[in-house]
This record gives C-alpha cells, sequence and structure tokens, in this order.
C-alpha cells in the first residue's frame, strides 16, 4: 500500500507562491481563500541572517485528528494515506478545522471543509498535482514514501530535513529538506 | 509644484451615464460566464497554445477551456522558456481575462483631461476623431510630431502605424527607465547587448554573482528556473544588495553593501583580478584590449580603500576575488535589469562588464552564451517615409551612446517644444504615470498635447490623462505579432485568440489597420487579417499559420551557443576586441575605465527608498487581477527593525512616506525586519494605484514611483536613475 508524502527542497523554494496561483485554478479555491501558502522564517540579526522559505499545506498526517474527530465520516483516508473530504457528508460543523495543527483547512462558501487534496484527481491520472507541476524550482516532489526506491524516500533519506511540529503526534507526510546530508 | 495634480484621482468608466451601462456590462461579463471562440465546444475540455503577456518574457502557455470557460494557463513543455512551467504570474492569467476593472467600450474624453468624464464612442467615432487630429497635426507640424510610447510586443502594430504615418519617435521606458544603461555598458565593452531575455547561461555557471538583481523575486521565469538548477548543482553565489533578498538568503556570501557604493566594490575586485593575475590570461590576451589601462586605472582602488565606502571588509573582497577568479571562465556577474539606480549606471555596467571580461565569460559556457534565433522574415512592407527632422529624443547627440529612443526625451521635447514640438502622443501597455519619474513632468507635457491615445486593457493611471482610451483585448483573446525568440534554442511562437474578446474590446492590429486605412495608409495594411499576415510571415522561414496553431512553437536545429562549440568570436567594438579601456568614452570625455563617485547620502531623519519586485505582479499591471490580488494585495515598506523599534512603529502599523520635496504616499503597512540596512527602505513597485477604475486595488499600498520626483540623468545614454530619492516615516494620521 502506497504511503504518499510530500519533499519540498528549502533550498531552492523561492517563495514565489506559484504553487497557490496553480492551487487555485486548478481546484478552483474561492476567491480570499487558500489551500497551500507560504511560511517565511528568518533567524538572527543583521547581517547574519539565515531563512527558511517553505511551501505548506495539509500534512495528509498518517494519524491525522481531523478524521477522528469527525462526527459524520467525511473526513477520511483515501487510498494511498490521502486525507479527503466527502462534500456530501460534511456539515460544515468545523470540528476539523478546530483539530488540525497546522491550520490546513478552512470551511468553502459551499458549506464544507476544504483543503488541499495532493490534486488526488490528477495524481490518478499519473500526472504530478499542479502545485509540483508547476513550480518554477523543481522543488517538490510527491510520491510513495513506503517505497524505497522512490524520489521521494530517497531524498528524505539522502537529506537533512524535518516535519512540522512533530510533537503533535499527527505523523506529517511532508518533509522539508534542508540541506545536504553529509554523514 | 502642483500638488492638485499629483493627488488628483482618476476615475475611468466610473463616471457620467456611461457608469450604468458599464457597470451592467461588466456584471454580465464575470457572473454570465464568458463567450467562448465559435471554434470550441460549449462541454468537455479543450487546449489552446499561445504565449504570455504577463510580462516580457513572453513564455509559451497553453490556456485550457472547460465546459466553455477559461479554466487554466500551463507552461507549453516543448518551450525552451518555462519548460512547461509558468511564473506565478503567468499561471495566475486567468485573472487578466476575468479582471473585473478591465476596459470595455472605447471612451472619449467629455471634460478638461485629467478629469476623466467620459462618453463612450463607437469604435469609428474613436478612429474617425484620432485621424482628424492626426492629419491636423501633420499638416501644421509634421509627421514627427506625434510619439508613440509602448511597451511589449503587442505594440508592434502601432510602431508600424506610427511609423508608416512618418514619425520616428517611437520609445519604450524599458530602455532608459530600465536595462539602457546596461545594454550601454555592454555594448562599449563587448560591442553586444546582453539582449532580453538576457543570454546569461546561470544554470552552467559556478560563480554567480547577482547586484541588486533579485531573482526569485523577479520572476524571469527561465532564470529563476536556471537559478535553482544552480543552487543544486552546487554553485556559488555572492549577492550584494542592501537588503537581504530572497537570492541572498541562498547565497554563500551576502554582502548588505551601502547604496551606491557598488562601482568601488567592483573596482577593488578588479583590482585584485589585475594585480594577482587572476584573470583569463589567454582570453585577453586574445580578444582584449587596453588592460594595462585599466590596471593603471584601478591601482589605488584596492579592497582597504574600498572597505570604507562599501562597508564590506577587505579581507572578504580578497578572498572572493580570487574564489571567484578560480570557477573562470563560469564565473557569471549577471549584469542585472532595471539598473537605473544612481546615475552613474552606464559606468556601473561597464565595470560588471570588464569583470566578466576578465573571466572570459563572455560566449563561455557557464558566463554569456550567444543566442540564436530562427530565420523568420518581416512582412513585406513598402518603404516608410523618411523623416528630414529625425528624432527629437536625443538633440545635439547629448547622451551619445543612446542606442535606443529615450521616452524622457520624448517628454521633455513636448514640454519645451524644442528642438522641434511633439502634439501627439500614443501611448500603447505602459503606465507612464508608474513608469517615467517625475509625475509632475509628464502631466506637464500631457498639457501641450493636441492630442492623447492610449491602448490599454486596463484602466491604469495614464489612460486618466487621454482624449480616447481604446481598449484592448487581453492576450488571451487576440493574435499578435510573431515572437521570433533569440535565446539558447532558436523557436518561433504564436499568440492566439483562446476566447473571442470580451465586450467591445478589439485586438491591437485591427485598430492599427482600421486606423491606418482611415489614415490613407492602406498600402500598408495590404494584409487582410491577421491570419494572413503571420501565414506571410512564418511561409518566409518554410511553416505555416496552420502548423504552428496546434503546437504553439516550432523549434530550429539547435546551434552552437558558446565559444567551444564553434561559434566566432566577434566584438562589433570599433577595434574588433573587447574594450577593457574605451576609447570611444574617452573621445566624448567620460570616464574610459569606471571611476567611484560618492553619491549623496541621506540626511538624519532620511532613508534612501529603494525598490523592486515581487514575483506574483508585474509592474503596475496586475493589482487588480483577482487571482494575482488573493496573493498580494498591498506593498509594505521594509524598515530595519533596531530603526523601527527607534521610531515606535512595528510589524503591521502603517505609515506614510514624505519625500524631500515633501510628497507624501499612501498609507503603507509597516514590515519592521533584520533584511535590511539602517540607512534605506524598501517597497515593491507596482502599488498605491489612484485611478477610480481600480475598483479593488485603488489606494492600496504606496506608489514609489510618486515620491521619485527627483532623477539624475546618466549622460552616457539617457537613463533616468530614480535610486536617489529619501523618504520619511510618519505614524499615519
Ligand atoms: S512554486 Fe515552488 S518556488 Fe514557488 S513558492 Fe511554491 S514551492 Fe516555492
Ligand atoms: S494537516 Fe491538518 S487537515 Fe491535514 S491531515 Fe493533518 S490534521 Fe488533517
Ligand atoms: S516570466 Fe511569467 S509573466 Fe513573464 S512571460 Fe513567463 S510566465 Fe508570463
Amino acid at each position: 500500500m502506497a504511503r504518499y508524502g510530500m519533499a519540498i527542497d528549502t533550498t531552492k523554494c523561492v517563495g514565489c507562491m506559484d504553487c497557490v496561483v496553480a492551487c487555485k485554478t486548478e481546484n478552483n479555491v474561492p476567491e480570499g481563500l487558500n489551500r497551500d501558502w507560504i511560511q517565511t522564517i528568518v533567524n538572527g540579526e543583521f547581517p547574519n541572517l539565515t531563512m527558511e522559505i517553505r511551501s505548506e499545506r495539509c500534512n495528509h498526517c498518517t494519524n491525522a485528528p481531523c478524521v477522528s474527530c469527525c462526527p459524520t465520516g467525511a473526513s477520511h483516508y483515501h487510498d494511498g494515506g490521502i486525507v479527503l473530504v466527502h462534500h456530501d457528508l460534511c456539515t460544515g460543523c468545523k470540528a476539523c478545522v478546530a483539530s488540525c495543527p497546522y491550520d490546513a483547512r478552512f470551511i468553502n462558501p459551499e458549506g464544507y471543509a476544504d483543503k488541499c487534496t495532493f490534486c488526488v484527481h490528477r495524481v490518478e491520472e499519473g500526472k504530478d498535482p499542479a502545485c509540483v507541476s508547476v513550480c518554477p524550482t523543481y522543488c517538490m516532489t510527491l510520491g510513495d514514501l513506503d517505497d524505497p526506491n522512490s524520489e521521494i524516500s530517497k531524498l528524505v533519506k539522502s537529506k537533512n530535513n524535518h516535519t512540522n511540529l512533530p510533537e503533535a503526534g499527527t505523523i506529517p507526510n511532508i518533509y522539508y529538506l534542508i540541506g545536504d546530508n553529509n554523514d | 509644484m502642483n500638488s492638485i495634480s499629483r493627488r488628483r484621482f482618476l476615475k475611468i468608466g466610473a463616471a457620467t451615464a456611461g457608469v450604468a451601462a458599464t457597470a451592467g456590462a461588466l456584471s454580465k461579463f464575470t457572473k454570465q460566464g464568458v463567450k467562448i471562440s465559435s471554434n470550441i465546444p460549449e462541454k468537455g475540455i479543450y487546449t489552446i497554445p499561445t504565449y504570455c503577456d504577463l510580462c516580457f518574457w513572453k513564455c509559451n502557455a497553453i490556456a485550457t477551456v472547460r465546459d466553455g470557460k477559461l479554466w487554466k494557463i500551463e507552461g507549453n513543455p516543448i518551450d525552451p522558456m518555462s519548460k512547461g512551467r509558468l511564473c506565478p504570474r503567468g499561471t495566475g492569467g486567468v485573472g487578466s481575462y476575468y479582471d473585473p476593472d478591465r476596459l470595455l467600450k472605447p471612451l472619449m474624453r467629455k471634460n478638461n483631461r485629467g478629469e476623466e468624464k467620459w462618453v463612450e464612442v463607437t469604435w469609428d467615432e474613436a478612429f474617425t476623431f484620432i485621424a482628424d487630429k492626426m492629419n491636423k497635426i501633420k499638416s501644421e507640424y509634421g509627421p514627427e510630431a506625434v510619439a508613440l510610447f509602448s511597451h511589449g510586443i503587442g505594440g508592434n502594430f502601432f510602431k508600424h502605424l506610427l511609423k508608416a504615418y512618418g514619425s520616428p519617435n517611437l520609445a519604450a521606458p524599458s530602455f532608459a527607465q530600465c536595462r539602457g544603461p546596461r545594454d550601454a555598458g555592454f555594448r562599449l565593452t563587448f560591442g553586444e547587448d546582453v539582449g532580453s531575455p538576457e543570454r546569461t547561461d546561470i544554470e552552467n555557471s559556478k560563480f554567480l554573482v547577482l547586484i541588486g538583481s533579485h531573482l526569485g523575486e523577479n520572476m524571469h521565469n527561465t532564470q529563476v528556473q536556471e537559478f535553482a538548477t544552480a543552487i543544486e548543482r552546487g554553485t556559488k553565489i555572492l549577492v550584494v544588495d542592501p537588503r537581504h533578498s530572497v537570492a541572498a538568503s541562498k547565497a554563500d556570501w551576502w554582502f548588505p553593501i551601502k547604496p551606491g557604493t557598488d562601482i568601488a566594490l567592483i573596482l577593488a575586485w578588479l583590482n585584485v583580478i589585475v594585480n594577482e593575475e587572476l584573470y583569463d590570461k589567454d582570453y585577453i590576451g586574445k580578444y582584449a584590449i587596453g588592460l594595462d589601462k585599466l590596471k593603471q586605472a584601478v591601482a589605488n582602488n584596492t579592497p582597504e580603500w574600498a572597505y570604507p565606502i562599501t562597508g564590506i571588509k577587505a579581507e572578504v573582497i580578497r578572498e572572493t576575488a580570487r574564489e571567484m577568479a578560480r570557477y573562470k571562465p563560469a564565473a557569471l556577474i549577471h549584469p542585472g535589469r532595471h539598473v537605473t539606480w544612481y546615475g552613474d549606471d552606464s559606468q556601473r555596467s561597464r565595470a560588471i562588464a570588464i569583470l566578466n571580461a576578465l573571466m572570459g565569460s563572455w560566449g563561455r559556457k557557464g558566463g554569456f552564451f550567444s543566442p540564436v534565433s530562427l530565420d523568420i522574415g518581416a512582412y513585406p512592407y513598402p518603404e516608410y517615409p523618411h523623416s528630414e527632422k529625425g528624432k527629437v529624443d536625443n538633440p545635439d547627440n547629448k547622451y551619445p551612446f543612446a542606442h535606443e529612443t529615450i521616452t524622457t526625451g520624448i517628454r521633455e521635447a513636448t514640454i519645451s517644444g524644442k528642438p522641434y514640438p511633439i502634439k501627439g502622443w500614443f501611448v500603447y501597455a505602459t503606465n507612464l504615470m508608474f513608469t517615467l519619474p517625475n509625475e509632475e513632468e509628464t502631466i506637464k507635457a500631457i498639457q501641450n498635447l493636441d492630442l492623447m491615445v492610449v491602448v490599454e486593457t486596463l484602466p491604469s493611471e495614464i489612460t486618466g490623462w487621454a482624449d480616447v482610451v481604446l481598449p484592448e483585448a487581453t492576450y488571451l483573446e487576440r493574435y499578435d505579432d510573431l515572437n521570433v525568440e533569440f535565446f539558447k534554442e532558436p523557436f518561433v511562437a504564436i499568440r492566439q485568440p483562446v476566447l473571442e474578446p470580451a465586450y467591445e474590446t478589439k485586438p491591437g492590429w485591427w485598430m492599427a489597420k482600421k486606423l491606418g486605412e482611415k489614415l490613407g495608409l492602406e498600402n500598408y495594411f495590404p494584409w487582410k487579417n491577421i491570419e494572413e499576415f503571420l501565414d506571410t510571415r512564418l511561409k518566409t522561414g518554410g511553416y505555416s499559420l496552420e502548423q504552428i496553431k496546434k503546437v504553439g512553437l516550432i523549434k530550429g536545429e539547435r546551434q552552437p551557443i558558446y565559444f567551444d562549440e564553434g561559434v566566432t568570436p566577434e566584438f562589433p567594438t570599433p577595434s574588433g576586441k573587447i574594450e577593457l579601456y574605451s576609447e570611444q568614452l574617452a573621445a566624448y570625455g567620460f570616464d574610459p575605465v569606471p571611476r567611484y563617485r560618492k553619491h549623496e547620502e541621506p540626511p538624519t531623519g532620511y532613508y534612501r527608498l529603494l525598490f523592486g519586485r515581487s514575483p506574483v505582479h508585474s509592474f503596475g499591471r496586475t493589482q487588480s487581477n483577482p487571482i494575482l490580488f488573493d496573493m498580494m494585495k498591498e506593498n509594505e515598506v521594509w524598515l530595519n527593525k533596531f530603526v523601527a523599534d527607534k521610531l515606535d512603529l512595528k510589524s503591521g502599523d502603517y505609515v506614510v512616506l514624505v519625500n524631500h520635496d515633501g510628497v507624501r504616499s499612501n498609507r503603507v503597512m509597516v514590515k519592521a525586519t533584520e533584511r535590511i540596512r539602517q540607512d534605506c527602505v524598501y517597497i515593491v513597485h507596482g502599488f498605491g494605484h489612484t485611478s477610480k477604475g481600480f475598483v479593488r486595488s485603488r489606494g492600496l499600498g504606496a506608489s514609489d514611483n510618486q515620491l521619485v520626483t527627483k532623477y539624475k540623468i546618466d549622460p552616457i545614454m539617457g537613463g533616468t536613475a530614480q535610486h536617489l530619492n529619501f523618504v520619511s516615516i510618519e505614524r499615519e494620521a
């Protein structure tokens, strides 16, 4: 069974938001709302600075509180561990919005919980998600984390990386690459 | 100084009886879906290749229409420019079609210029009015008295119209307000420009220097892609910028240089490279002249000399000079773009060119490749009339190395009437109120005109000063001229309509042809329609319209692009060699080798105003695009954290910037950050719209251009330097 995840190389990401724009057109995300976003973290004092820029979205957590808290079963694990919402089952109660430690969900004006789907409609056609396929720095990779020979597994193994808020116990599947792993 | 005109709010299409009609039309346009081209089915998915118009890079794109609605625009995978990936603006191009602020009908001025009272007219009425005025101007002052300002490939048909009419005064702000100094600096050194798109081979560079060029924030798509490749390949990166740009955060060295001192840094590098003989000896020996004179000229410019000027430590300058040389000839010192900063910009660009020459990077892999293109002929037009008077913008060859027309020179002549009067302006797709420095002078010039025509898709600020506004269809709704690109691979690309023009908007080619016919210039428009024009041009290269329509672009054979691959090294300078020492400049009394000269510094309480780009906006053209608006609604003023604390300001507070001439900006949000020096502030260009036609973006953020009242002219090529303005910061009242 595949376990889909994404590796995002922060050493290449320039924070251009192309991923956000592409997601908006691909998925018809309503005005004023986004399924992905850019986080920029600056450390140090002028002129000794470091900066990490990363594109964030739903982590498609292996242990997803948004799924376990959903009273209607709308939030669920799809094949490959992709976390999705059945629009017709969702009542818009916002339990999942509150439970997600990453603030990845919002209520679509049409009344259901909405968020990144890993562009499952594209992935099932063998394509990359819109954000991945548009990124001008080629910094994102989607793939099967359970397959040791997949591009993503190799990247996660060969590069230093981190996930967001691992302490939340959600087991996120988005890995941020932060440079070569020389050991 | 007349502050009323400066602050006047422009309103387009939002006044008089036209409002109701326009507003009604608009909501119908945005809510009830769109008219699609007759060849596209109402159901299902349909793709059409075209090329992007969100900036001048002209990436090839594929637009997808789903169930009769424009869905998305993606890169064309066979395109050498985009490699199948557009930049955020190109991806957001969908929004330029659905922009609710679009101009939809021809408008004519009712009251005084700039008051923005309009009446809607028919295309024929508009053309009759314009043609009458143009005929009158021609008989009173000659055809030279009508000038064209244009930006982008869409201007081609208007250039043709004005040339046929008899005017030589055709200018683009991209020269005097942007890249001109760089082109002059490189021409004087290598005999050739770096071109647009630039011939930089970033992906293969091993040592990349960016001086004030914030790649990634300025989205020159191919360059950003190559920059990412360079990062991946471990290219050494050195960024010189008063601001910790995105590129700086990826760099091995960041030099937070004191603004206005870049030449001193480059001279110090040259000093080390020449004295330690780190240059490419073989290359310099074969191709360059003037090394001894260069050595003499930079003898005193030691890193120790440069340190107190630039704030960059001597040992770091020395170390990086050696490091750079270690990677030659794949050491690329990027020539930049928008280089009009301090008035000695051609000399700074020349210093950069000389440094590249010493690295042997011109014509070499990882440096500057030799661009190639396909052999596509021009349309066989009759010869244009010859102008006795010549161009108006550069009288007495005052700026001897201006190889293109100077917009600000035309503006000057329009104000002074010298060397001869300019009475008509055609403005195509360039918001002169945002591009030319000193708004006041632009307004003064406009007040001397008998005719002012603006061709635009959006109610930009310049549109508010027009007599006649001609609403153009967006790039998604029209054919344009072919893009015969000069790049790494030769190709020709087509822009073709994805959708039918909305409401009464029309393509530029149609306007030019109709107007040409009204002016009795029909023999210059012998083609029946644009398809015939394009097909004729394509046939000269052995291609056809039918063939290119399906694929979007046709590529030629790969050809050599480096000297090592067989490109013949040619340097079309007077000496036929790379000129490290420029006799040409000396002959006109300029420094034959660049010298550092001190620039004025901000007085206490003032900060130098720097401006740059955001990846999600193109100039001031995209702020109303609903998708891109969502990405960035307003700009922020970057203020060093220490300075912000001193002024008791924090991120999110609103302030007003007040320049040394008392000009006040719109309110703008503070970004208190460690990422900028204490002596300057930074904003992204293109915000602070004042046109009432911009329902969404009006009043959001500050316009740098409004604050640029002071400018210096580059004596070598006439460029207007705009980083000379100082601002103080007032908390918003
Ligand atoms: S498109 Fe790529 S480079 Fe741009 S912000 Fe997204 S991840 Fe970063
Ligand atoms: S990131 Fe949030 S929305 Fe996504 S799976 Fe985890 S908890 Fe659920
Ligand atoms: S760089 Fe971006 S805006 Fe410019 S042509 Fe390419 S995709 Fe369009």
